[in-house]
């Protein structure tokens, strides 16, 4: 396989997306601080009933799920050997890179007891049957895994290069742990919602909850790569990776239908096919997720998608919303305590969502430009 | 005929298993019933289940150990307490399992009479019976103020106590001097360990003492002939190895920092910890919420019927502190900023929150189409030739 050579993009760091996206970091910083010294009840609407607000449902479970592109990635590329998409490799884990570090504070700024947070890795304190425990465990791993894998684009960049190449020997070490550890803690991240109960509406609540959102996780970290690679390279009139992205399709809508399948059996077997036509909010949300699912699998599917990035970027699109939804439905909205408790995010809490997502782009924008991520571009001009 | 139902009674005896062939049978109880009970002490002390059937055995021994049990200054609570069990039942315990060959309250001799039954015993069986002590022992001039059969208790204590195979101090008088020794002791009541001196007292304290620490002391010791493994106070470590506050079904509510602040208020009624009303949980040690009382299941303690606990087996909470001062915390403080007992219970949705959650769906919609509009449709396929593998 060609190795694929990457380089720094270069040009202006003060462009006015960057402004714009610095302004929303500000407002969420503004926000988090709040947090920090008012405590949690100043800044959101979370509760008894509802201890888990959109910066769990949002910014760890949907922002991990996004932040899966480089566990799709490494598995597609070093286990299953398909090294015709290791040009899309970096961009990926850069996305994942950002994506889990600020899950990771996401949740550190979400814990009551944000300052306990240590005990996790006192073994003596551990509760190894606790999913929950798996899920802060593995996460906290997988974020130190991105960045090692990551770092070769350091390296290279201030010219380490003799110990990128002895770091390369081991690599494959983190490799491994790059996909184990997202298929455990993606799956685990279903199973969370196990315990939940009748709290959960039979429409998500499944036995099959663990294997679905593995499943979720792996499409929506491909859907994020087809959209990343289609809008970067669009933006820096790059040179079009539609190509490979081509191949990746077909890949994704079977893994789609498979999900679109067992779905639909298992409401079916269950006997719970009534609440998809019981015309309540639940029901709305389950078939809006599951024609957006739809909708991605048929363009994905289709042969013509292919060589068309219209019809790619707009799959990647409803597939990335609907993973989304799937997940923000299991966590918050078809989710009911019961007891008369009721939750919709405050301004400052969305703020702060918004804040941790704008800060991810903007250091997505400064990283490219600054560091060997991307594939194909033309060597920088002096400027 | 009689031959034939001589052999029919042999034949029987024989089928019947050993368990089954102990003159005076069961109590009432099936041998099945019997084991059962037997592994259920067994488990609650933490033992292998094998030990279940060792208890059977050594309950259902032909020489059952003699019980001495003496009463000092006390309230016979332990006793109720004790008769109030129903697995076994009392009856069941000191006819079947031990001998109980002294107890005021329940026996059937009095006087002369049961005090003689009493010296008998200690001859026969000595360094083989078992003593109990329920209640403190007066110690302010020689012991006076607890005289019976004309002779103070402290004596009676020391004299059972030279040949006793074992010494159990049951309640927390006994254990450690209960309300007796609280201030201002008139009588200079102490505990039975402090009157017995070098001698080893296994203290089962409470006021009064779950029944069933009791009775699985006794158990255990019948079955390996040595008392279970005891904490430095010589309590038994299954039973008062751990604080109530860790096993307390309230915990949560302490840990979220939900308190009753009065009796019958919101948080009361909510089941809301009772730490703040004085509950002594946090510096007691006792298994009382793992295993509640008088066998009517889950909640029945006094923590479970909304009641703080006074600390009745702990020497320096129980009689010695008000009963609604607060605990000392072993385990960590609460934080001081406590929520409200009434928290609300969620926003709704402000007009502001919907208008952002608007936006952000027209913006990303928005994006994406003007997005869309900019990009070539078909892309050439010479364009990225350069991939290729």
């Amino acid at each position: 396989m060609a190795h694929a050579s990457h380089s720094p993009l270069g040009g202006k760091l003060l462009t006015k997306p960057f402004l714009v996206l610095l302004i929303f970091a500000l407002i969420g910083g503004f926000f988090i601080a709040r947090r920090f010294i008012f405590g949690l009840g100043d800044v959101t609407h979370m509760s008894g009933g509802y201890p888990w607000g959109i910066w769990i449902a949002v910014d760890v479970i949907i922002g991990t799920a996004l932040g899966c592109g480089g566990f799709a990635m490494a598995l597609l590329v070093y286990i299953f050997n398909r090294g015709v998409y290791h040009p899309l490799m970096r961009p990926a884990l850069l996305g994942g890179l950002f994506g889990y570090t600020l899950a990771g504070l996401a949740v550190v700024i979400d814990l009551g007891r944000y300052w306990q947070t240590y005990n996790l890795l006192l073994p003596w304190f551990a509760q190894p049957n606790s999913v929950m425990f798996e899920v802060a465990l593995c996460v906290m791993a997988y974020i130190a895994v991105l960045w090692i894998e990551f770092s070769p684009a350091f390296l290279e960049r201030f010219g380490l290069t003799a110990v990128r190449d002895k770091l390369k020997k081991y690599m494959f070490v983190f490799i491994a742990l790059g996909v184990l550890l997202p298929t455990m803690h993606q799956s685990s991240l279903g199973s969370l919602l196990l315990v939940m109960g009748s709290q959960l509406s039979p429409l998500w609540y499944t036995i099959w909850l663990p294997l679905l959102f593995l499943v979720t996780a792996l499409a929506m970290g491909y859907g994020v790569v087809i959209l990343e690679a289609t809008v970067v390279t669009n933006a820096f009139a790059l040179p079009s990776e539609q190509r490979i992205l081509g191949r990746l399709s077909p890949l994704v809508a079977w893994l789609l239908g498979g999900f679109l399948v067992l779905r639909f059996l298992d409401i079916a077997y269950r006997g719970h096919t009534g609440l998809m036509f019981a015309g309540d909010l639940n029901g709305f949300m389950f078939w809006l997720e599951n024609l957006m699912f739809l909708g991605a699998t048929v363009i994905l599917g289709l042969r013509s998608t292919r060589t068309n990035q219209r019809l790619m970027f707009l799959a990647s699109i409803l597939l990335l919303l609907a993973g989304s939804l799937y997940r923000l439905d299991a966590y918050l909205v078809a989710y009911n305590p019961g007891n008369g408790w009721t939750y919709f995010p405050s301004v400052p809490e969305l703020m702060v969502t918004i804040g941790v997502i704008s800060l991810e782009i903007l250091l997505y924008l400064v990283f490219i430009k600054k560091l060997p991520v991307l594939h194909g571009v033309r060597p920088v001009q002096s400027h | 005929m009689t031959a034939v139902s001589d052999t029919d009674l042999l034949f029987n005896r024989l089928a019947k298993t050993e368990l089954d062939s102990y003159e005076g049978g069961l109590g009432g109880l099936t041998r099945r019933e019997f084991l059962k009970y037997c592994t259920g002490i067994a488990a609650t002390m933490g033992l292998p289940t094998v030990a279940g059937v060792q208890m059977a055995q050594a309950a259902t021994a032909s020489q059952r150990p003699p019980v001495i049990w003496l009463h000092g200054q006390e309230c016979t609570g332990c006793t109720e307490s004790l008769l109030r069990s129903y697995h076994p039942t009392l009856e069941s315990l000191i006819l079947d399992t031990i001998s109980l060959d002294y107890h005021e309250t329940l026996c059937v001799g009095a006087g002369k009479q049961a005090e003689a039954h009493k010296h008998k015993i200690m001859e026969e069986f000595h360094g083989k019976y078992v003593l109990v002590t329920e209640g403190a022992t007066p110690t302010k001039d020689g012991g006076i103020y607890c005289k019976i059969g004309d002779k103070p208790h402290v004596e009676h204590v020391q004299e059972a106590a030279e040949g006793a195979a074992a010494i159990i101090a049951i309640g927390s008088c006994a254990a450690w001097g209960g309300i007796q020794s609280a201030h201002p002791n008139p009588t200079e009541a102490k505990a039975t360990h402090e009157v017995l001196n070098g001698k080893t007292v296994i203290n089962i304290p409470g006021c009064p003492p779950n029944p069933y620490n009791f009775i699985s002391t006794v158990l255990y010791l019948l079955t390996f002939n040595k008392p279970p493994e005891l904490d430095q106070e010589n309590r038994p470590k299954f039973a008062y190895g751990r604080l109530i506050h860790e096993n307390c079904e309230r915990r949560p509510h302490f840990d979220a920092g939900r308190f009753a602040l009065e009796f019958g208020d919101y948080g009361h009624r909510q089941g809301f910890c009772l730490y703040k009303l004085g509950c002594k949980g946090p510096e007691t040690y006792a298994n009382c919420p793992a295993i509640g009382f008088g066998d009517v299941g889950f909640g029945a303690w006094p923590i479970g019927t909304g009641h703080p606990c006074f600390g009745c087996t702990m020497k320096e909470s129980a009689f010695n502190k008000p009963i609604h001062a607060l605990a000392d915390v072993k385990t960590y403080a609460p934080p001081t900023a406590f929520p409200a007992v009434d928290a609300p219970k969620g926003g709704g949705i402000s007009p502001g929150a919907a208008a952002i959650a608007a936006a952000i769906g027209g913006a990303a919609l928005g994006a994406a189409a003007v997005a869309m509009r900019k990009m070539p449709g078909r892309v050439d396929e010479s364009d990225n030739t350069e991939h290729s593998d």
